[in-house]
């Protein structure tokens, strides 16, 4: 779209927030604390995975198959005798990878083609109608199609969701960027002089950072949700790696026989994408509340 | 909310949901006179012609809407089907076929000689058994519309088996105008003589294909056996429903929704066998087999010992659960042809047999001299027979410390990427996995994956002159006895050369509710002398 | 307002132009063969390249995207390589199905979501606010078909109180038709929940804080008509922006509701096409996407005319 509405984003301060604001104005946002609490927690199993008393999530037992959870093995096992805990912990690797490098990425891409547009004017018309085209394909197509080009791979699941995810931040980049050229103090530092390259660093970026993180929460949350649907789809990550969306996808025939293949992973998915929303809305109502208006 | 507008706004929601409560209720079954038997087959209808696809869907679709000239019985025996009488010459050279009163095509033209002779000449050029039929073939003519005759250069005594081939390809009967149709190119009218209509302006490929009873078919009197006998309809309609989503379908088939279930996955046998309203049945007696298949192109398994390694490893038990599930619905079969059929023995299978020996299997991995090459395995993560057999024998390489790499995609994927000729670094390919139905491998005829024909034969391209010569001897065996030895001999040489490894004999279980009766048992899905309440 | 709307119009087809362009290359750098996939198991090299030529896969890229486009400009869409139906055809099946599920799953998601949001907006700050806001979120992390699976299990096994799966057309009957869409629609439906719920709160706190409403309160108006007087209808506008950049979203949640309930719509087609390489299913139906969201989009951006009298094209 080409219209957005309007909004003074930041007032007159062109000094970037401070932490104390930031912890401050968390104190009074307990739901982000949990969120934050959660995505700790999610990301030391991760990392600490090894540890956890599991056992290699892709040794198969086919004799030990389908397996309810007992004291042997947590979380039961699966249809060919994986341990499902240890698939489980280690999956959060992957859920959690993914997550993190699409909201990485597409920042980082959507930040670089936004800010470009939102200066240069000729370019601007051009790249938004490809930013436009882009959007018009559903991620999960894109994906099917990088995998049917290749293999299964978690590098083509990355590329697609970012590649879905970018037209968006870009959007938001723009609009942030054309709002603070009108600022006064932008026009300002143009009229005494300062370089271009110079105005990005010193009075747009500060101003971008925030609601860019904030977004970035939000693409982070979607990008496992969507790597869950590819999975189901078939076009995720190679299931003989566990990550939460396979091992349900996996599962999801025998949910009624063994719900459980569903039951622990989803858990922990729906607990980390909502702890990672909390973070975000708290993050947003921190910095400032008149963002909850654009995202 | 207090003002009036609020209370107006809730009685009017309360009596809309109470209208639909009711509405919902009522709307339930309409009495139906017409008898719609709801069908949900093992894969989606896409390619109408059986004769340029070996898939088994369109094979199913061929026996719904086309006839044959004969048929085999569950006893293995070849029964006429079309044909009514037929003759045998003394020297086994020449065949004359009669075929018999009122066989009508779906358009209304009688079937005559030309149809049948266009058909099995557009069917000997794809089908590896025809094409031996057409070999020795010297002649086919019509005598006149409803008699013609076969004249072959030498005897072939498997003329009348090939006619009455019960799997891919089948030589169903077409028109002649749509038979004489380049053997490659897809035909695009479903026009047969069989017991069903396809109803092709109801079809929506993908969801649902649609068959009606066909009035005018003369169905034979004798009893139906597999794909031989009366081809009696008792339906009037048949409604194939594609459910991709094995849960959805289990839970529809529970529901009532659909009638029958062609090939369910065997976990989820516990959660139908608890519904008195279904029947949960192995009504295939062949079943399937499931197979290792290697690329011989490219180290390391262009070496046999590298081959024979994984016989000695391959347990047949731990695939029979991977693929079944359960050990009801599998066992381990030690042959290449299917287990319960006249030809198949465990001739040469000691190597599969015997106590598994990783340290035997170690040791020719030594001798074939494996420099540590990169093995990759094609998988199909969305057929889960395909799917549970790649890993468990990804497991037994990496237990065997070969370098071993996984490569996830589709089924689709799969099956391009097995086209490849390339090596390992340009997308090429190591082992894929498979299976095939019973009937597809039930002698040296049909069986093609145990072939040696080289770059001309199946994905992976076995070289072997050995087996083709045993292949060749087989066909001259004159009698039950002497085929049996040439079959024995060619699997002999088979457990040497290792065309690929049988991993396991697996039936996939059907399900359908007790409101159906007449359900043929046999190793291809027939969908006539079924009943519904 | 004419010469804005002939502007968008042209931007539209330079859009669908980069799509159609960079489909028709990916599919072309494919190294997948629908050759391979129509000649069967048994097939030897000579069969897949004889049917590789037939198609007309050998020819170079230009040459193929000339003739597509040229065939595009006269309707005709290409047929489906595997079941020789025209794409147009095929389309014209599935867009009933997935159509229908598109609108009933807006409604459902606007019928819940926006009442949530202004409640929430409302009662900012407190614990109300909060709870609901989580709640809507809820919707947001668990993927849709793990709620598909629920409801199925829940409301048409168990309950037996709608169908499992299916699709009955709309001109068959109408009840039919909507008792096998609840399901699938609150299935869907509760991932937007949240998206829209959240817009509402915070496009109605915004306008909530306003002069005007100030004002408005002060005349002595009951907070209730102050919401649905004026609040709601500024409100309305970014409510509009979210439905519209729903449209792409919903087709990617739309492909796995139309697998689990077996919905023969245009997202389930597009999958099979895109995992069998059927070129021309896969070309038309990307191009049509691309047409709805782009008109949708355009269609949202004219209703702000209506909704915001300071908006002038």
């Amino acid at each position: 779209m080409d219209t957005t509405i309007p909004a003074p984003i930041a007032r007159t301060k062109s000094v970037s927030p401070t932490w104390r604001r930031f912890s401050e104005a968390f104190q009074r946002h307990p739901t982000a604390l949990i969120g934050g609490a959660i995505l700790i927690v999610m990301i030391a199993m991760a990392m600490l995975a090894p540890w956890l008393h599991t056992i290699d999530p892709q040794q198969v037992f086919p004799i030990k198959r389908l397996r309810p959870p007992s004291t042997a093995s947590w979380f039961g096992t699966d249809m060919l005798g994986r341990d499902v805990y240890s698939r489980v912990v280690y999956g959060a690797r992957v859920s959690l990878v993914v997550g993190l490098a699409v909201a990485v990425l597409s920042m980082l891409f959507g930040l670089a083609i936004g800010l470009v547009t939102g200066y240069v004017r000729r370019v601007d018309a051009v790249v938004m109608r490809i930013m436009d085209g882009l959007m018009s394909i559903p991620s999960v197509l894109l994906a099917i199609a990088l995998m049917a080009l290749t293999k299964a791979s978690m590098g083509n699941v990355i590329a697609a969701i970012t590649l879905a995810e970018v037209p968006r931040v870009v959007r938001l980049v723009r609009s942030l960027v054309l709002t603070l050229r009108e600022q006064p103090y932008v026009e300002a530092a143009i009229a005494s002089g300062t370089t271009l390259p110079l105005i990005l660093v010193r009075h747009v970026l500060p101003n971008i950072a925030a609601p860019l993180l904030v977004q970035g929460t939000y693409v982070c949350g979607s990008a496992m949700i969507t790597e869950a649907i590819l999975s189901f789809i078939g076009a995720g990550t190679p299931p003989n790696i566990p990550s939460w969306g396979n091992i349900m996808a996996e599962g999801r025939s025998l949910v009624q026989v063994a719900g459980y293949l569903i039951l622990f992973p989803g858990i922990c998915l729906s607990l980390t994408v909502l702890a990672v929303n909390l973070l975000g809305d708290g993050m947003r109502d921190a910095l400032d509340p008149r963002l909850a208006r654009r995202m | 909310m207090r003002n009036r507008t609020s209370r107006s706004c809730f009685a009017v929601g309360v009596i809309a949901t109470l209208g639909l409560a009711a509405t919902l209720s009522v709307s339930a079954a309409f009495a139906q006179s017409q008898k719609v038997l709801k069908f949900v087959p093992q894969a989606d209808l896409r390619i109408l012609d059986p004769i340029t696809t070996t898939a088994y869907i369109t094979r199913n679709h061929g026996y719904m809407i086309y006839d044959t000239l004969f048929a085999t019985d569950a006893k293995f025996q070849v029964q006429p089907q079309m044909v009514d009488k037929y003759e045998v010459s003394k020297d086994q050279l020449t065949y004359t076929f009669t075929l018999r009163d009122g066989l009508k095509f779906h358009d209304g033209q009688p079937v005559r000689s030309a149809d049948c002779i266009a058909s099995l000449e557009r069917w000997s050029k794809r089908d590896a058994l025809g094409q031996k039929l057409a070999d020795a073939t010297e002649s086919w003519k019509a005598i006149n519309d409803k008699t013609f005759a076969l004249k072959l250069k030498r005897p072939f005594s498997l003329t009348l088996e090939a006619l009455a081939k019960p799997s891919s390809n089948v030589p169903f009967i077409m028109p002649e105008r749509i038979a004489k149709t380049d053997a490659s190119t897809n035909i695009t009218e479903a026009i047969g003589s069989g017991p069903f209509k396809f109803v092709k302006e109801e079809w929506v490929p993908g969801s649902k294909v649609v068959y009606v009873k066909n009035s005018d078919y003369v169905p034979r009197k004798e009893p139906p056996s597999w794909a031989a006998g009366g081809k009696v309809v008792k339906v009037d309609r048949v409604e194939w429903i594609y459910i991709p989503d094995a849960a959805t379908a289990a839970a529809a088939l529970n529901a009532g929704e659909v009638d029958w279930w062609e090939q369910l996955p065997p976990d989820l046998i516990p959660v139908l066998q608890k519904n008195k309203d279904i029947k949960v049945e192995n009504i295939d007696p062949l079943g399937s087999m499931g197979m290792i298949r290697f690329n011989f192109l490219y180290p390391p398994f262009n070496n046999a010992k590298m081959r024979q390694a994984l016989l000695y490893v391959v347990d047949q038990n731990d695939y029979v659960l991977g693929i079944a599930g359960d050990p009801k619905n599998g066992h381990t079969c030690y042959s290449y042809f299917t287990c319960g059929t006249p030809l198949s023995s465990e001739v040469g299978a000691e190597p599969m047999k015997s106590k598994r020996d990783l340290e035997k299997a170690k040791q020719l991995i030594t001798e074939s001299g494996y420099k540590g090459e990169k093995v990759v395995i094609i998988d199909a993560t969305d057929q889960p027979i395909v799917h549970s057999q790649s890993l468990l024998t990804a497991d037994l390489l990496k237990k065997l410390g070969v370098n071993v790499e996984v490569q996830a995609g589709d089924w689709g994927t799969l099956i391009t990427r097995r086209t490849s000729k390339e090596p390992i670094d340009k997308g090429g390919w190591s082992i894929f996995h498979t299976w095939l139905v019973g009937p597809d491998l039930t002698s040296p005829a049909v069986n093609f994956a145990v072939r040696g024909s080289g770059q001309k034969g199946w994905f992976g391209w076995a070289e072997d002159a050995k087996t083709e010569e045993l292949r060749e001897k087989w066909f001259e065996a004159t009698d039950a006895a002497a085929s049996k030895k040439a079959a024995e001999a060619v699997q002999a040489r088979a457990f040497e050369f290792v065309p690929y490894v049988p991993t396991a004999q697996f039936i996939i279980p059907t399900a359908y509710r007790s409101s159906l009766s007449g359900v043929i048992v046999a190793p291809i899905t027939l969908l006539w002398n079924v009943e519904k309440r | 307002m004419t010469a804005y709307i002939v502007r968008r119009l042209f931007s539209t087809i330079a859009v669908m132009a980069v799509v159609a362009f960079a489909v028709f290359s990916l599919l072309y750098l494919t190294p997948g063969d629908p050759a391979a996939v129509i000649a069967g198991d048994i097939a030897t090299d000579e069969d897949i390249r004889r049917i590789h030529t037939r198609l007309g896969l050998d020819e170079p890229f230009l040459v193929r995207f000339v003739g597509w486009l040229w065939a595009l400009l006269h309707g005709d869409f290409g047929t489906s390589i595997f079941t020789n139906l025209p794409v147009t055809q095929l389309i014209g099946q599935r867009v009933e199905p997935t159509v229908s599920l598109t609108l009933c799953t807006l409604v459902v998601a606007i019928l819940i979501a926006v009442p949530l949001g202004v409640v929430a907006a409302a009662k900012a700050g407190t614990w109300l606010d909060r709870a609901v806001m989580s709640f809507s979120v809820l919707g947001f992390s668990v993927p849709v078909f793990v709620i598909a699976y629920a409801l199925i299990f829940g409301f048409a096994v168990e309950l037996d109180w709608l169908p499992v799966q299916g699709y009955r057309s709309l001109r068959d009957d109408f009840w039919d038709w909507l008792r096998h869409l609840i399901l699938p629609s609150v299935a869907l439906g509760t991932v937007y929940v949240a998206l829209i719920a959240r817009m509402t709160r915070a496009s109605m706190l915004d306008v909530l804080a306003q002069d005007y409403i100030r004002t408005a309160s002060a005349k002595g108006l009951a907070p209730n008509q102050v919401l649905a007087r004026h609040a709601f209808k500024n409100a309305a506008i970014p409510v509009i922006t979210i439905i519209g950049m729903g449209v792409a979203l919903l087709i990617s949640g739309a492909i796995v509701t139309e697998t689990v309930f077996a919905l023969p719509g245009i997202g389930r087609l597009t999958v099979d096409a895109i995992l069998r390489r059927d070129y021309p299913i896969i070309q038309g139906v990307t191009l049509i996407f691309s047409a709805v969201y782009v008109l949708v989009n355009l269609a949202v951006d004219l209703s702000y005319v209506f909704f915001d009298p300071r908006i002038r094209y």
